[in-house]
Parts: structure tokens; C-alpha cells; sequence
């Protein structure tokens, strides 16, 4: 517990130590609050037009969220028919890493012209760039099990779907749960870049993707930087939730789960 | 339904097994090990103690001959049969009682009967208190005592052990090694062990098979005549230690062929 506090400490000296470099920065080259806003600028912005950032923050965190839930099930369920052959996985397995290479920026125009501007869009395009993670740790986590433990079911005469649901998916927990914590990130990067295309185009109806791309058109550089710390905030939140999740199932099994005090 | 005592559980006839085109593991083994009977098997490394209990469980097949387990062929008595390993291979994600339940539950056996049989077994290996534990809790003997209950919670007739205590240390071995017997004499399965430590070969056995490598083969065939029942008391008899050297000298013989 005081080796946590020391560590958050820490953390917030480095914050503040950062905003008096960043404020030092201004006085001493004079920039002007169009190129860098001061701390204080960006704080009054928050504060301004805080309805606003909400509400950009909240449809970003549902394109995100949605994109990362749907990359889940579809995930797991594909992670599922590669777990049952090696063949399946030699033929298949290839193509996932495809998700993983196209560049989204590419292909987040032609999501644009076939299903319009607007959330579910976006939605797609966060769950498309989260998707290859979930694959690829859930199908590792679903063939990883120990060859004795196979054995064990087998003389007790397990079906194929015995061996599955009562060890193989189970097993796989842990592994799902670090491509979750990839994917968590990667789809509210996701859901950012897709809404730099394919937001909606009303003003105020966009999430953080659109708002970013509105206010450095309008040089609300004050505004831009609240966008880009919202932005982190949202990375983070994800990050947290999917790491409690992550502790609350695992905690009373897996080893690498183990709280560091543990130990 | 007593066994009798002569009749064969395990009998295996020429058996072959060799991997690709390397060495046969084991080459021409013929053994029979009666109803009742605990065979130790021991041997230094690449003399196919292991590849025994695999062909025997039938998780693999033989190359050549043929096995029999109770008459059957290996796969098809497995309902009689239960497997132990050299870790105690527990399901992380499951309390200790689950884990004991998990053999009875893969065969179908009904929530309330399992309920009873697995209490009844950790009672049985001194677990009574932990059943709601996760296994990450437990020290590594506690572990293998619920890897045992789980084997025993099918009611084997015969009991496969490959090395099971090899990696705790020795006083937590020499308990469970007078707690396996004790649960022997109460249940009556017949044991087949694999072990490198000799004292435990001599102290658990009726009977010990010593194996040579390269091919894997039986060299020496030693009766354990020392009494019932057998309690700690045994290893610092005469009798004991004396089969302890012979054993010795025999392996030392395996090992220079």
C-alpha cells in the first residue's frame, strides 16, 4: 500500500513538473496560444465548453466499447474454430494477420462510402483495427494447454467438447484478457481515427475524432489540446476497467494475476 | 465383487514401442502384474518407465505386441483406471472440491452423489478444511493430495502414478508414501508406479520391475517380501535397507550394460 502511494507520488510530481516546463516554454520563447495554449488556457476550455467535450467523450467511449465487445465475441468465436485443428490454423491464421497489417487510414474511406457517416461506422472501424489481438492471444491461450492435462480428461473419456468448455476455453482466460488490454487501446485509437473520417458531420453531434478535426480548422488550439486530453483520459479509463476486470476474474487463480504484494 | 487374487490386471505380450526411426524405447516386454499387486517400475532416464503407463492408459498405442488391461484393450478400460502425473496437473480456475469432482463430473456422475464422494475423499487425504481453496493456496503436498483424491473420487481398480512425489521434498514424500499405502489397504486397487528414488520403490511395492535403456527393457525382477501393514517404522529395519542395496545393485548393473 505506501509503495502504491509513492508511486502515485511520483507520478504526480512528474505531472506537475510538466506543467511548469510547458508554462516555463511559453514565457521564455513566447509562443503564441494559437501554436501552444498555456496550462491554464486549456483548463478554462475544459471548463467552457465542458457539455460538449462530455458529450463528444461519451460517443467516442460507445463507438470504442462497442467496436472492442463485438471484436470480443467475434474474436473468441473465431480464436474457438481455429482451436480445434492445426489445419484450420495453417489455412486460416494468415488472413488474420491481414486485419492486422492494413492500414485503417486506408480503409476508413471506403467504410465511409459503403456505410456512411456516423457511428456505426466508426463502430466498425474500432472493431476491425481490435480484432487481430483477440484472435490471435485467445487462439494461443486455447492450444497452450498442458499435455497432461489433456491426458487427465481423455482417461476420463472427455468428449472433444468436454475438452473445449471445461479446459481449453477456461485455460484461455488469461491470454484473452492481455488481448483484451492490446485491444482496449488500439480501439479507442480506432474509434478516433475513424470519426477523422467518417464522424458525424454535424457540429455537436461528433465524438473526439471529428471535434479534434473541428477545432484545429477553427485554430481553437485551447479546445484541441482538451480534445487530446480527453482523448487520454478515455485510453485510460478503457485501461483500467479491462485491468480490473482482469483482476477481479483472475485474482483467486492465475498465477501471473497475482497482486505484486503477493508475492 | 472381490478380485481374485491371481488374475491378471495388466498384461502385456512382446510389446514394442519405438518413436519414428529412432531406438525402440521398449523392445520386446512381456509382464503380467496381477489383481492386487503394486509394481514399481525404475530405471535411470531413457530405459521407457513413462512409455509403460502411456501404453498401459492408452494415450499412446503400441509399435508392436499386445496389451491388455483387464482383459481389454488399454482405451476401452479406462473407466477402471486413473492416472496420476508428476505435477498434480489442478485446473487453476476451480476450488479444491471441484477439482476432486472433475473425473466424476466429465463422466456424467449427478451434482448431489458428487458432492458426497468428493467430501468424503477429502476427508480421506486430510483436505477436509480446504475444500473451498483454490489451488494456488496450497503447498505442493496438499496439491498432490487432491490430485490423488481426484484420481481415487472414480474408484479406480487400478491406479497409474508417473513419479507423483518427485518434486516434493522428502519428508512431505515419505508421508504421502505411507498415506498411498494406507488408502491402498482401504480401497484395494492395484498400483503401477514409476519412481527414481529406490527407498520409495521398496517401501510401496509388492513388487519392482528394473528397467536397462537403450532399448528399453526389463533387467531384474525383485519381489518386496516385507511385511503389512508398512508404517515409518520399516525404513530403519534390516530387511529393508538390504533390498534398498540390492536394488541399488541392480540399477548400478542397468546402467553399465
Amino acid at each position: 500500500m505506501k509503495r502504491r502511494l509513492i508511486v502515485i507520488a511520483n507520478a504526480l510530481a512528474v505531472f506537475a513538473g510538466l506543467l511548469v516546463l510547458w508554462q516555463l516554454v511559453l514565457w521564455i520563447f513566447h509562443v503564441p496560444p494559437y501554436m501552444l495554449p498555456s496550462p491554464w488556457a486549456v483548463a478554462k476550455a475544459v471548463g467552457a465548453r465542458f457539455p460538449l467535450l462530455l458529450n463528444a467523450f461519451q460517443i467516442t467511449a460507445e463507438e470504442a466499447a462497442g467496436g472492442l465487445v463485438f471484436s470480443i465475441v467475434v474474436g473468441v468465436g473465431v480464436a474457438l474454430i481455429f482451436a480445434q485443428s492445426r489445419w484450420v490454423r495453417r489455412m486460416l491464421y494468415p488472413w488474420t494477420l491481414l486485419l492486422q497489417t492494413v492500414p485503417i487510414v486506408a480503409i476508413a474511406p471506403l467504410i465511409l462510402m459503403w456505410f456512411g457517416a456516423g457511428t456505426p461506422s466508426v463502430t466498425l472501424i474500432a472493431f476491425i483495427i481490435s480484432l487481430a489481438p483477440i484472435i490471435a492471444n485467445t487462439t494461443q491461450g486455447l492450444i497452450s494447454v498442458d499435455e497432461n492435462l489433456v491426458h487427465l480428461f481423455l482417461m476420463h473419456n472427455a468428449s472433444r467438447a468436454q475438452i473445449l468448455f471445461k479446459l481449453r476455453l477456461p485455460h484461455s482466460v488469461p491470454s484473452l484478457f492481455v488481448g483484451i488490454r492490446i485491444a482496449s487501446g488500439i480501439a479507442v485509437i480506432g474509434a478516433i481515427t475513424g470519426e477523422l473520417y467518417a464522424g458525424s458531420s454535424r457540429v455537436g453531434e461528433g465524438g473526439l475524432g471529428y471535434s479534434i478535426l473541428y477545432a484545429s480548422s477553427q485554430l481553437q488550439t485551447d479546445y484541441l489540446f482538451a480534445l487530446v486530453l480527453a482523448a487520454t483520459v478515455l485510453g485510460f479509463g478503457f485501461l483500467f476497467l479491462v485491468m480490473f476486470l482482469e483482476w477481479y476474474f483472475l485474482h483467486n487463480w492465475h498465477e501471473s494475476a497475482r497482486a505484486p504484494e503477493a508475492e | 465383487m472381490s478380485p481374485e487374487p491371481a488374475a491378471p490386471m495388466i498384461e502385456f505380450a512382446g510389446v514394442t514401442k519405438s518413436y519414428g526411426n529412432a531406438h525402440a524405447v521398449l523392445q520386446a516386454m512381456d509382464l503380467n502384474i496381477l489383481k492386487g499387486e503394486f509394481v514399481t517400475f525404475i530405471g535411470p532416464s531413457g530405459c521407457g518407465k513413462s512409455t509403460v503407463l502411456k501404453l498401459i492408459s492408452g494415450l499412446t498405442a503400441p509399435s508392436g505386441g499386445s496389451i491388455r488391461v483387464d482383459g481389454m484393450l488399454p482405451k476401452n478400460a479406462r473407466e477402471t483406471v486413473s492416472y496420476i502425473f508428476q505435477d498434480a496437473t489442478l485446473l487453476p480456475w476451480r476450488t479444491v472440491r471441484q477439482n476432486v469432482g472433475l473425473g466424476l463430473e466429465l463422466e456424467g456422475v449427478g451434482k448431489d452423489r458428487r458432492a458426497e464422494k468428493t467430501a468424503a475423499l477429502l476427508e480421506l487425504v486430510g483436505l477436509g478444511g480446504v475444500a473451498k481453496a483454490y489451488p494456488r493456496e496450497l503447498s505442493g503436498g496438499m496439491k498432490m493430495r487432491v490430485s490423488i483424491a481426484r484420481a481415487l473420487a472414480t474408484n479406480p481398480r487400478l491406479l497409474l502414478m508417473d513419479e507423483p512425489f518427485a518434486a516434493l521434498d522428502e519428508m512431505s514424500r515419505d508421508r504421502l508414501n505411507e498415506e498411498l499405502l494406507r488408502l491402498r489397504a482401504e480401497q484395494n486397487w492395484t498400483g503401477v508406479f514409476v519412481t527414481h528414488s529406490v527407498a520409495e520403490a521398496v517401501f510401496l511395492s509388492t513388487r519392482i520391475v528394473v528397467l536397462a535403456p537403450n532399448p528399453g527393457r526389463i533387467c531384474a525382477m525383485l519381489p518386496v517380501d516385507l511385511p503389512w501393514p508398512r508404517t515409518a517404522a520399516l525404513r530403519e529395519t534390516l530387511e529393508f535397507e538390504t533390498l534398498v542395496a540390492q536394488v541399488s545393485h541392480e540399477l548400478r548393473g542397468a546402467l553399465s550394460q
